[in-house]
C-alpha cells in the first residue's frame, strides 16, 4: 500500500496563494476602494474631497432620477430572466432529447454566440432591429404593423438583445440539473395517470428547479449590471444604473457619486439574489438537499 | 382465438436502422399469474414491457387486455402500476404524497385516499413513514415505497422492470419472498422482467425465457430449469455441462447416445432427433462414486468450498466436467484424486442441432 502523504500544514495555504493574490489583488482592493470612494466628498471645482460624507448616499436614494434608473434595472432585469426562464427551460428539454449527433452540434449553436464579443453582438442586433432593419423591414412585408417598430433606443430592444447574450447560461444550468434527474420518473408519472403535462409540471419540472434558479441568479446578476448593451441599443434613453455610473465617472467626472451607485447596484444585487435562493431553497427543500 | 386476462399478440419492435428488438412475440397471461420475462441484457425484455406499458409504440401487432385491444392506449390511460429499476420516486414529495399521487391523478376524494395510502403503505410495511422524504429511507424502504406507489392505484396489472437489483443481496433475497407473497394475496396480474434467474424463479408462477426478441422457452420455473427446450434455456438458468455425442439409436421412450466411450440411454418426449447433439447434465446430478464404478472415471482437478456445496472441476474422457455435492461433513475426494463419475438416465437431456462446445 502506498502512503498517501500527510499535506504539511499551511500547503493549501501556500498552494492556493497566486490565485488568492490575483483575487485579492483584481477584485477585494478595487472593490475595496470603490467603497471609500463613495464615502467621500465631491466639490465641482477643486474634485474629490477625502473624508467620510454619507451625502452621496442621501442624493442617490432621495433623487427621484436615481430611483427610476434602479426600478428600471431591476424590472429590466427581472424581464430578461423569465424570458431566459420561459425559452431556456423547453430549450434545453428539447435538446435533451435530439438523438447523438444533433444535442450537440445544438449545443455548440446555442452557446456559439459567448465566443463572439458582447460589443460585436449587440452591434448585430442593432443593425437587426433598426428602423429600416431585417425585423423592421420583415414585419412590415407581412402586413404585421405599418410604422416601424422602436426597438432601437427602447427597452424592448434592450431586453430582446440581453436575452439573447444571457440565454446560454439559462440553458447551461438547466442543462446540469437535467442530467441528474432520473429520466424514469416522467415515465413513473405517466403511468400514475399523470398527463405529459401534468407528469412534467408536478414531477419533472421541480427537479429541475435547482438549474433554473442558479440560472436565473447568473441571467439577473449579470443583466442588472449589463452595461454595452442597454449603452448601444438603449443609448440614452434607456438609462440603467450600470450607463448611469458610465456617466457619473465619466461625464460628471463625479467618482464619488458613481462609486455609491456601484456599491448600492451591488447590494441590491446581493439582496436580491441571496433572498431569492433562501425563499427558493426553503419552498423547495428536498429537492435541493438530494 | 381464446384470449386471456392480458395478451401479446405479434408483437414486434423495430427500431430506426432496421434493428429487431422484438419479433413477434406471442404471450398469454392469466388473471392473477406472476409471470417473468427473463433473458440476458438486449434480449427484447425491457422493450417488451415498455410495450405492455404503452411507453413504446409496437412497430406491428397487438396488446389486448381483458378482450380490448390497449396498443394504441396512451399509457396514462392503462391502469398499470409500475416499479422501476431506479426506483423512481419523486425526491421532491414525502412518501406519502409519492403513494398518492395516482389517487391525485384520478381525483379521489381527499379522506379516501389518505386511508388508500396508509393501506398501500402497510401492504409494505412502512406505516408511520409517510411524512419522510425519499432520500430518508434505506434503498429496501424507496423499493417499497416504490411497490407501495404501484399498488395504491389498484392496476389491472403490475410491472416490475429489474425493481430488485439494485438491492444487496440479502435484501434481495428477502424482498422476493416477501413480494411473491404480496402478489398471491392481492391476487394482481404480474409481469416482472429481469435478467436474475433465481429471481425469475422464487417469485413467478411461469418463466418466459427470452433470446433475441423471442421467446425461447415458456414454462413452471421447474419446467424451464429441469427441461430446458434449448442449450439457451439451460445454460442461461443455472450451469450445466455440455457433452458432445451423436445419436445412434431411437428406441421407443429413449435415443441411444455415443458420447465418447459412454453409450447413453436419453429419455426423450417422443419427438425424434437425429445427428450431432448436446448432452446437457447439470453439476448437480452428476455423482462422485468409488474409483473404477460409475458411468465413467475422472480425476479431480480443483475442489472449491462454497459453505453449502463443494464444487468439483473433474477432467474425464468427456472433457472437464463440474459437478457439485452437498456440505454434508463427509469425507470428499481431494485434488488430484482418481474418482468415478456416475448418473441417472433422467438426469440426461439431448438437445439437437447445436454444437456441444463445453
Amino acid at each position: 500500500m502506498a502512503d498517501i502523504p500527510t499535506p504539511r500544514p499551511g500547503a493549501p495555504w501556500g498552494l492556493s496563494a497566486p490565485a488568492l493574490l490575483l483575487f485579492i489583488g483584481v477584485l477585494l482592493v478595487p472593490l475595496a476602494l470603490t467603497a471609500v470612494l463613495s464615502f467621500n466628498a465631491f466639490d465641482g471645482m477643486r474634485g474629490i474631497q477625502p473624508g467620510f460624507t454619507l451625502a452621496n448616499y442621501a442624493e442617490v436614494l432621495t433623487d427621484g432620477y436615481y430611483r427610476e434608473v434602479f426600478i428600471r434595472t431591476g424590472l429590466m432585469s427581472l424581464g430578461v430572466t423569465a424570458l431566459c426562464v420561459l425559452f431556456g427551460v423547453p430549450e434545453t428539454l428539447i435538446l435533451a432529447r435530439m438523438r447523438a449527433p444533433w444535442s450537440g452540434m445544438f449545443l455548440v449553436v446555442i452557446l456559439g454566440p459567448l465566443l463572439i464579443s458582447v460589443v460585436v453582438r449587440t452591434l448585430g442586433w442593432s443593425v437587426l432591429l433598426g428602423n429600416q432593419g431585417l425585423v423592421n423591414s420583415a414585419l412590415q412585408s407581412m402586413g404585421a404593423t405599418h410604422e416601424p417598430i422602436r426597438f432601437l433606443f427602447s427597452m424592448l430592444g434592450v431586453v430582446i438583445a440581453l436575452t439573447h447574450v444571457l440565454l446560454p447560461f439559462m440553458i447551461i444550468a438547466v442543462w446540469s440539473a437535467l442530467q441528474k434527474l432520473d429520466p424514469q420518473v416522467e415515465h413513473a408519472g405517466r403511468s400514475l395517470g399523470a398527463s405529459p403535462t401534468t407528469s412534467f409540471l408536478r414531477v419533472v419540472f421541480p427537479q429541475l428547479l435547482p438549474g433554473v434558479l442558479s440560472g436565473s441568479i447568473i441571467v439577473f446578476a449579470l443583466s442588472a449590471s449589463a452595461f454595452a448593451t442597454p449603452s448601444i441599443i438603449g443609448g440614452r434613453r434607456v438609462k440603467v444604473v450600470a450607463t448611469a455610473t458610465y456617466d457619473e465617472f465619466l461625464n460628471s467626472l463625479n467618482w464619488p457619486l458613481g462609486a455609491t451607485i456601484a456599491i448600492l447596484l451591488l447590494l441590491a444585487n446581493i439582496v436580491i439574489i441571496v433572498g431569492c435562493n433562501r425563499l427558493v431553497e426553503r419552498r423547495f427543500k428536498q429537492v435541493f438537499a438530494a | 382465438m381464446t384470449m386471456s386476462f392480458l395478451s401479446l399478440r405479434a408483437l414486434t419492435k423495430t427500431y430506426p436502422g432496421n434493428v429487431q428488438v422484438v419479433r413477434g412475440l406471442d404471450l398469454d397471461v392469466a388473471q392473477g399469474e406472476f409471470i417473468s420475462l427473463l433473458g440476458p441484457s438486449g434480449c427484447g425484455k425491457t422493450t417488451t414491457l415498455h410495450m405492455v406499458a404503452g411507453f413504446a409504440n409496437p412497430t406491428s401487432g397487438h396488446v389486448f387486455l381483458n378482450g380490448n385491444d390497449i396498443s394504441g392506449v396512451r399509457p396514462e390511460k392503462r391502469d398499470m402500476g409500475l416499479v422501476f429499476q431506479g426506483y423512481a420516486l419523486f425526491p421532491h414529495m414525502t412518501v406519502a404524497q409519492n403513494v398518492g399521487f395516482g389517487l391525485e391523478m384520478r381525483k379521489m376524494a381527499r379522506a379516501q385516499a389518505a386511508s388508500r395510502i396508509e393501506e398501500a403503505l402497510e401492504m409494505v410495511r412502512l406505516h408511520g413513514l409517510g411524512g419522510r422524504y425519499p432520500r430518508e429511507l434505506s434503498g429496501g424502504q424507496r423499493q417499497r415505497v416504490a411497490i407501495a406507489r404501484a399498488l395504491a392505484i389498484r392496476p389491472q396489472v403490475l410491472l416490475l422492470d429489474e425493481p430488485m437489483s439494485n438491492l444487496d443481496a440479502k435484501l434481495r433475497g428477502e424482498m422476493h419472498v416477501e413480494m411473491r407473497a404480496l402478489q398471491r394475496q392481492l391476487g394482481i396480474t404480474t409481469i416482472l422482467v429481469t435478467h436474475d434467474q433465481v429471481e425469475a424463479m422464487t417469485m413467478s408462477d411461469r418463466i418466459a425465457v427470452m433470446s433475441e426478441g423471442k421467446i425461447a422457452q415458456l414454462g413452471t420455473p421447474f419446467d424451464v430449469y429441469d427441461r430446458p427446450a434449448s442449450g439457451f434455456a439451460s445454460s442461461f438458468l443455472g450451469q450445466t455441462n455440455v457433452i458432445p455425442g451423436r445419436v445412434t439409436e431411437m428406441r421407443e421412450h429413449c435415443a441411444m447416445v455415443q458420447a465418447g466411450p459412454c453409450l447413453m440411454r436419453i429419455p426423450h418426449a417422443g419427438d425424434k432427433i437425429s445427428g450431432d447433439v448436446g448432452v446437457y447434465i447439470r453439476p448437480e446430478r452428476l455423482r462422485l462414486a468409488a474409483v473404477g464404478t460409475g458411468n465413467l472415471s475422472g480425476t479431480v482437478k480443483t475442489r472449491l468450498f462454497l459453505g453449502n456445496l463443494w464444487l468439483y472441476e473433474v477432467e474425464s474422457a468427456l472433457g472437464r466436467l463440474r459437478l457439485t455435492s452437498a456440505n454434508l461433513g463427509e469425507q470428499l475426494p481431494q485434488e488430484g484424486e482418481d474418482i468415478g463419475l456416475s448418473w441417472r438416465d433422467e438426469d440426461l437431456r439431448a438437445i439437437p442441432g447445436e454444437r456441444a462446445n463445453g
